[in-house]
């Protein structure tokens, strides 16, 4: 085993020292890394929020909190959760490290706006922070009028400028993924030729670029109604309140795409290498992420059932939420397809991706009885719709996110995370996000509203077991904290290919240099063909 | 892997200067895709509510001065062929011309800027203004709030409109600068390329607000 | 007699420009007039068949659309397609508010 007193050769990493090498660094890698550090600070606020959720609710009343500060407490947990760290997530720390690699090009087409970006999302990150200190906000991460432009009395402007710089980050992350994809691929890497995960975040790209601009206007109409009192959502002044619900859930809607997504790509990279087999039904899975990112735009009125959205609306919206489904189980048969006959190795991160794939599918199931006008009356605004979405979201995006963590962490940080820590806290995470959010599909069914802070006491044991669960789950996220810490000094060195995957990343060094490649490579050869790789080269 | 020291035309991320003016082409359409997405939130909020209250956006549009928005729209016209004809200096390398259609671009921009500002000085005499005080539209009776909603996007709407004209009016001055200072040539003009792109955009989002704001049913004045 | 860049990128002719630009004075005459004549409920179909071609007009000549790669026609297809999803779906709602007769569905 190499000690970490042998020289190492240039890199990324040591190419230059200091602070403005870092901040002000055109670099993709270093920008991912950047986006790292920050979303992994707004994950563990998000989750502080989470935590005193989950304390509150082991008691049928209010008493850790009033109503009025839970309010806050989970449109809090919402709002960072979803903007300031989902919706960047993958893309901005996978994504930008890796995506350029994967084509051959030596950084994104527009190296400056990729900072730009990040430090867009920072001021986003401050504006909300400031909202969070100065008193929060309690409208709910939706922001639904007339209660957030004429009524609430809490920080709602500086959260929703927040939101609104936050989203120009993500415009211009997508804007430059799309570019580089169609203008930067090295020779002979052709559009199918491209690693799934460049499909996955380019599919993203394009619902950024499309879907984000009108929650930006929408916010804007929000702060000119709540500054200036000019009632387009009031109803005293024949404004309708449904309007805004169109144009926030036309964006919203595709987010949870631009935050699935991604985590698809991951799991197709992950389940290909742990199973050394090309992945089934590669056009499939390109043509499936476009797909989503399509329909995705057409069935945002399932979040407007209950409101009072024309029936017939409703009818179109439902039968198309349906439609929405097939390409995404089009993807979890073809993984699937993909470990028959594998030669499969149960390391971390396909452990994670075995996990998403169980998660995701039981939380997309649940999309569909959601799809169900009949049933979404029953059901909405319950905590069915919360354990539903977060089956797809930590079930799903969080479980791909650590999966890609785990498998691309030796190549970006040219150390190994410790063996045996890892399984633990996969299990423990797989665990722990099952007792959470099991309990709160029958919560939901019978009953329990979403939103409130005191509940009836028969509903008791179902939360006492979903907050057990959450106190695991945050184990499950504390231990690999720390031995990724732990592993940039400690860890055993990574060789170029630790897990013998194809792939351009693979083929250079542990970090790679700073500018990918010594030479631009010219591609031969299909995506995923393991006949030019070796196996587990350590 | 070309040599260290790039230049404008061939960033070092770039193997061939056609390829960034291809990629910076294209990065500023996908820009304008996402402004028609901004603005279209807007628009459709006005097609729903022209949708709901015609006859009170009918008095409304009558309210505002046809002529007035008529050779506003014309001004910006203009501009736009001055700026198409900026972009033709600097594709042929011609720097005065250049210099020359960029400075008319930005004094009719600044023209139109002028007479907005005129307009809604009126709107605020008129007690046109939502949300002040003593807002009233003669002739819709009680129906003062879908008046309110008219006005309040005929501001949104101009007003997004005229931020994006300020920023505009912000680079043509920063490329009169450059432009002076001999940084284009008929190797690299993208700059001014894409800035007229986006000046395009900007007329095209008026050439769309004039008829919608203005034009609502002017027959029956 | 079309000029090109030293890139080979063809360079429109001053007089292409002013037709044009006659073309979108023009235009605006018309809608300003046409406007003042009582057509019902084809005043707006009018105002906005105007208005479209003017875009037209600036899109394919001053935008040198009609000179772009495939590319930039797709993305601007997309993002005109885009607007009206957004319009379209949205007036699935409004447009059938009052089908079923019954007040406030």
């Amino acid at each position: 085993m190499i000690t970490a007193a042998v020289q190492q050769r240039e890199n990324y990493l040591n190419s230059s020292y200091g602070l403005k090498s870092w901040l002000l660094t055109k670099d993709h890698k270093r920008i991912a890394l950047l986006y790292f550090a920050t979303i992994t600070l707004f994950f563990f606020i998000g989750g502080i929020f989470a935590t005193l959720i989950r304390i509150e609710l082991v008691t049928p009343e209010s008493d850790l909190v009033s109503a009025e500060t839970y309010n806050k407490l989970f449109t809090m947990h919402g709002v960072i959760m979803v903007f300031f760290f989902l919706v960047p997530s993958i893309p901005a720390t996978l994504g930008n490290f890796f995506l350029p690699i994967m084509i051959g090009a030596r950084d994104l087409a527009f190296p400056k706006i990729n900072l730009l970006s990040w430090y867009l999302l920072i001021i986003g990150g401050a504006l909300a922070f400031f909202a969070m200190f100065a008193g929060g906000v309690d409208t709910g991460w939706t922001f639904y009028t007339p209660y957030s432009t004429s009524y609430s009395n809490t920080w709602v402007i500086a959260t929703a400028l927040g939101i609104f710089v936050a989203g120009f980050s993500s415009i211009l992350t997508g804007l430059n993924f799309i570019v580089t994809v169609h203008r930067m691929r090295a020779p002979g890497m052709t559009f199918f030729r491209m690693p799934l995960f460049v499909w996955a975040n380019y599919a993203t790209a394009l619902i950024q670029v499309l879907g984000t601009p009108v929650l930006a206007v929408t916010l804007v109409l929000v702060f000119c109604e709540r500054l200036l009192h000019i009632g387009i959502f009031d109803p005293a002044l024949g404004g309708d309140p449904v309007l805004f619900q169109h144009l926030f859930w036309f964006y919203s809607h595709p987010a949870v795409y631009i935050m699935v997504l991604p985590g698809m790509g991951v799991i197709s990279e992950l389940v290909s290498t742990f199973s050394r087999k090309p992945v089934y039904g590669y056009g499939m899975i390109a043509a499936s992420s476009l797909s989503i990112a399509v329909i995705g735009f057409l069935v945002w009125g399932h979040h407007l059932f209950v409101s009072t959205q024309s029936v017939y609306a409703g009818m179109v919206f439902s039968f198309l939420s349906y439609f929405v489904a097939i390409p995404s189980a089009i993807k979890v048969f073809n993984w699937t397809a993909t470990l028959y006959k594998g030669s499969i190795s149960f390391e971390t991160p396909m452990l994670y991706a075995f996990g998403f794939i169980g998660l995701f599918t039981i939380g997309g199931l649940t999309g569909l009885f959601l799809a169900s006008l009949g049933l979404d009356v029953h059901v909405t605004d319950t905590y069915f719709v919360i354990a539903h979405f977060h089956y797809v979201m930590v079930g799903g995006t969080i479980m791909a996110y650590m999966g890609g963590l785990h498998y691309w962490w030796p190549k970006m940080t040219g150390r190994m995370y410790p063996d045996g820590w890892a399984k633990l806290s996969a299990g423990i995470t797989f665990l722990g996000f099952n007792l959470t959010f099991f309990p709160q599909f029958i919560l939901g069914y019978l009953g329990m509203p979403r939103r409130y802070a005191a509940y009836p006491p028969e509903f008791q044991v179902l939360h006492v077991l979903s907050s057990a669960g959450a106190s695991v789950l945050a184990v499950g996220y504390l231990i690999p904290a720390i031995y990724f810490a732990w592993s940039l000094k400690y860890g055993p060195i990574a060789g170029a290919n630790p897990w013998g995957a194809t792939g351009l990343e693979w083929k250079t060094s542990s970090p790679p240099p700073t500018h990918n490649f010594d030479e631009i490579p010219i591609v031969t050869h299909e995506a995923y063909d393991y006949t030019t790789v070796e196996a587990e080269v350590a | 892997m070309h040599s260290e020291e790039q230049t404008l035309a061939l960033r070092e991320q770039f193997d061939t200067a056609a390829q960034q003016r291809d990629a910076s082409t294209l990065g500023m359409w996908i820009f304008l895709i996402t402004e028609v997405m901004f603005f279209g939130g807007m628009f459709l909020a006005y097609s729903i509510y022209r949708g709901k209250y015609p006859d009170v956006f009918a008095v409304a549009s009558s309210s505002l001065n046809v002529y007035i928005g008529a050779a506003n729209t014309v001004v910006l016209l203009c501009s736009s062929f001055t700026m198409v004809m900026a972009v033709r200096a600097s594709q042929l390398g011609k720097r005065s011309g250049i210099i020359f259609w960029l400075i008319l671009t930005l004094i009719l921009g600044m023209t139109f800027l002028g007479v907005k500002a005129f307009e809604w000085n009126e709107k605020f005499e008129m007690h046109h203004v939502p949300g002040m005080a003593g807002f009233h539209l003669d002739g819709v009776g009680t129906s003062q709030g879908p008046a309110s909603i008219f006005f309040s996007l005929y501001f949104a709407m101009t007003g997004l409109h005229a931020m994006h004209m300020v920023v505009g009016v912000g680079i043509l001055t920063m490329l009169i600068f450059q432009a002076k200072a001999g940084k284009f040539s008929a190797e690299y003009w993208t700059p001014v390329d894409i800035s007229g792109l986006y000046w395009h955009f900007v007329d095209i989002v008026w050439i769309f607000l004039f008829p919608l704001l203005y034009l609502i049913d002017r027959h029956l004045k | 007699m079309q000029e090109h860049t030293e890139s080979h990128e063809p360079v429109d002719s001053v007089m292409t420009y002013a037709l044009v630009f006659l073309a979108l004075i023009a235009a605006t005459v018309i809608t300003t007039a046409v406007a003042f004549v009582d057509l019902g409920a084809f005043s707006v179909v009018v105002a906005l068949a105007i208005a479209i071609c003017k875009m037209l007009l600036v899109v394919l000549f001053f935008m040198h659309v009609r000179h772009s790669a495939k590319l930039t026609k797709l993305v601007l297809l997309g993002g005109v397609l885009w607007f009206l999803i957004l319009m379209g779906m949205t007036y699935t709602d409004f447009g059938s508010r009052t089908w079923m007769g019954v007040p406030g569905r």
